[in-house]
């Protein structure tokens, strides 16, 4: 037996070992701790909030984010131009004819104007690419082995589509609110039911809408997530989650699959109207809310079944 | 067992129905520098896969620094850095950006510290220069050694290196061999897997090595060496009657570029009675020599020679 091998049972693993003295010592580089003795690990496990402080501050640091979100501020910039330019008409989207009157309602055009197509298609990018842009990074085999725990990573990466999700209907409502402001007179709104309300009030609905547009794209998120589970190719998860969202509204518009329509993620997408009504009307938002609890469990736990024992090979 | 860092028994993947890894039985002894031998796509980063927990075996245990996994691996892997299958990192994010990311994952990463420990990786495999670039800008050399700087974020207790001197030039390679030599004399065992022998036989204390799917040695160094025992190289230009001779002695002699060789086993004639009865023959030597083989030979006659991938 050589000098330089030693039987294991005779080496506790914290003892240091003199032996290998080979010439490449010399430009050993320099071994560097932090100073002041700090514990480099700790006893016991944090609660794992720095995963998800990073996961959204790195979110926000891709170019990729404020591109979305700039496209989606620019929509109601286009309406509020395109109106203040031709003078408006009587024809298009809900509440559109309403601008000239009162810049406030180019936030609800606008907001009315980007939830069948613009808002599914931003969070499709974020909500299929959670795993599936991790894994052909190939940095999801070096969280799975921090580790991050995989239930934990799911969780996180969900969470950080729920905040663009807020992030992206609050860019559209605020957007829209500032080029309304700018290019319209504002005042009071009335309402569906022909009540007049404050600006106060009005903005605080309006504040109600996107939390209504929030919560009816998270059913979206979990299918999105689920499917960026089971490719390794980021664009294939996006493409197919932005599909599924054309798809089920599709689908609503068919009279034939009446059954099918209360089942559908995207039946209540555009039932936020009740919120200009006087007094408010909460059935639709608690329809709502149920149904996309519903899509969040069934796709969240086909995620969770499918993650927790998928063989990592990105 | 308790003292291996890394034990394995019957380990098996079949991907479909091919056995990629065999019934491995690994034994790494705890502050030992073992070398994972083996020709390219002979199962050593799905064995590291396996260890690590991002691949279920479909057979066979795992015990890592004494704990099972993959069941254990929340305990188990804070202890535990790696390197796998080359370094991976989000491109739009900085070197310090990315392994901050990566430190936030382990719950057993204290926060306050993070800032010095990433700084102090990044020191220690020599990116400080380089620690705000974006990773997108960094050489295959420097990505390479950010993902070394990654492994060694916390103290560690082993170290799974898959390939580590892939794309670094030969001063790189020296760093890194110099690198798992410090780590291991703070008392770090060091898994470290290569294709190339020579790139880590002379840090290792221990090796394995691999060859389709299954372990056709393990062991320290010494007793890898002594398994095969000395050989005989006989130049001279009659090599067919050499090799007829040899033959009938009981070895088994293969033609080389100017003569023959063969290994010699424990009830191998004596050096002399090989000279003798080839000279008997008519065998006209230009050279005799016996010697000890060399690793490297060892390995090439036990993972067979050339780029062949087996299937």
């Amino acid at each position: 037996m050589s000098s330089n091998e030693l039987p294991s049972s005779e080496l506790p693993s914290a003892a240091p070992r003199t032996d290998q003295v080979g010439t490449e010592q010399a430009i050993q580089p320099s071994v560097t701790r932090p100073a002041g003795g700090v514990a480099e690990r700790r006893e016991r496990p944090s609660g794992g909030w720095a995963l998800l402080g990073s996961e959204i501050s790195v979110m926000f640091r891709r170019w990729r984010t404020w591109a979305m979100l700039g496209a989606l501020a620019a929509i109601p910039l286009l309406i509020a131009i395109a109106v203040r330019v031709t003078g408006g008409s009587s024809r298009g989207p809900a509440f559109l004819s309403e601008i000239t009157s009162n810049g406030l309602f180019v936030a609800f055009t606008a907001l009315v104007v980007c939830v069948p197509l613009f808002l599914p298609l931003t969070i499709g990018v974020v909500a299929g690419d959670t795993i599936a842009g991790e894994a052909s990074h190939g940095t999801l085999r070096y969280l799975v082995i921090a580790p991050a725990g995989r239930l934990r990573l799911l969780a996180v990466k969900y969470a950080g589509s729920a905040v663009f999700c807020i992030a992206a209907a609050l860019v559209v409502g605020l957007a829209g609110a500032l080029i309304g402001m700018l290019l319209f007179p504002i005042g009071p709104v009335t309402l569906l039911s022909g009540i007049q309300v404050s600006m106060g009030e009005a903005y605080f609905r309006l504040l109600l809408i996107a939390l209504y547009i929030v919560v009816s794209l998270l059913g979206l998120c979990a299918i999105g997530l689920f499917l960026s589970t089971l490719t390794d190719v980021p664009v294939g998860a996006m493409a197919a989650t932005a599909v599924l969202a054309v798809v089920s509204q599709v689908l609503d518009q068919l009279p034939q699959l009446e059954g099918l329509h209360p089942w559908l993620f995207s039946h209540y997408w555009l039932g936020f109207g009740d919120f200009l009504r006087d007094p408010i009307s909460w059935d639709s938002f608690g329809d709502n809310a149920l149904l996309q609890l519903g899509y969040i469990v069934v796709f969240g736990a086909l995620a969770v079944g499918r993650f927790t024992t998928k063989d990592i090979l990105s | 067992m308790t003292d291996a860092a890394i034990a394995t028994s019957g380990l098996t993947k079949r991907f479909r129905s091919r056995a990629v890894v065999d019934g491995l039985d690994l034994n790494v002894p705890r502050g030992s520098v073992f070398g994972f031998l083996g020709p390219n796509g002979s199962g050593k980063t799905t064995t590291i896969r396996m260890l690590l927990g991002l691949v279920s075996p479909s057979a066979g245990s795992i015990r890592v620094l004494g704990e099972a996994m993959p069941d254990r691996g929340a305990r188990v892997l804070p202890r535990v850095g790696a390197l796998v299958e080359g370094p991976a990192f989000a491109p739009y994010l900085s070197g310090t950006a990315n392994l901050m990311r990566r430190d936030t994952a382990d719950r057993y990463a204290p926060g306050a510290t993070r800032r010095a420990r990433v700084e102090a990786a990044l020191e220690r495999v020599g990116l400080s220069h380089a620690a705000g670039k974006h990773v997108r800008a960094y050489s295959l050399g420097m990505k390479q050694r950010l993902g070394i700087a990654g492994a060694l974020l916390t103290d560690r207790d082993l170290l799974v290196l898959d390939e580590p001197t892939n794309g670094l030039d030969p001063q790189g390679t020296r760093e890194v061999r110099a690198l798992v030599r410090s780590l291991a004399d703070e008392g770090t065992t060091v898994f470290v897997s290569s294709h190339l022998l020579a790139e880590i036989e002379q840090v290792c204390t221990h090796a394995a090595i691999m060859r389709t799917g299954r372990l056709v040695a393990q062991g320290s160094l010494d007793e890898l060496r002594s398994a095969s025992g000395p050989r005989v190289a006989v130049e001279t230009p009659d090599a067919a009657q050499a090799v007829g001779v040899l033959s009938r002695l009981g070895l088994d002699p293969v033609v080389t570029g100017n003569g023959v060789e063969a290994s010699l086993g424990d009830d191998a004639p004596a050096a002399e009675e090989l000279s003798a009865a080839l000279v008997g023959h008519g065998v006209r030597l230009r050279g005799f020599a016996v010697r000890s083989s060399s690793l490297e030979e060892r390995f090439v006659e036990l993972t067979g020679e050339g780029f062949d991938v087996e299937q």
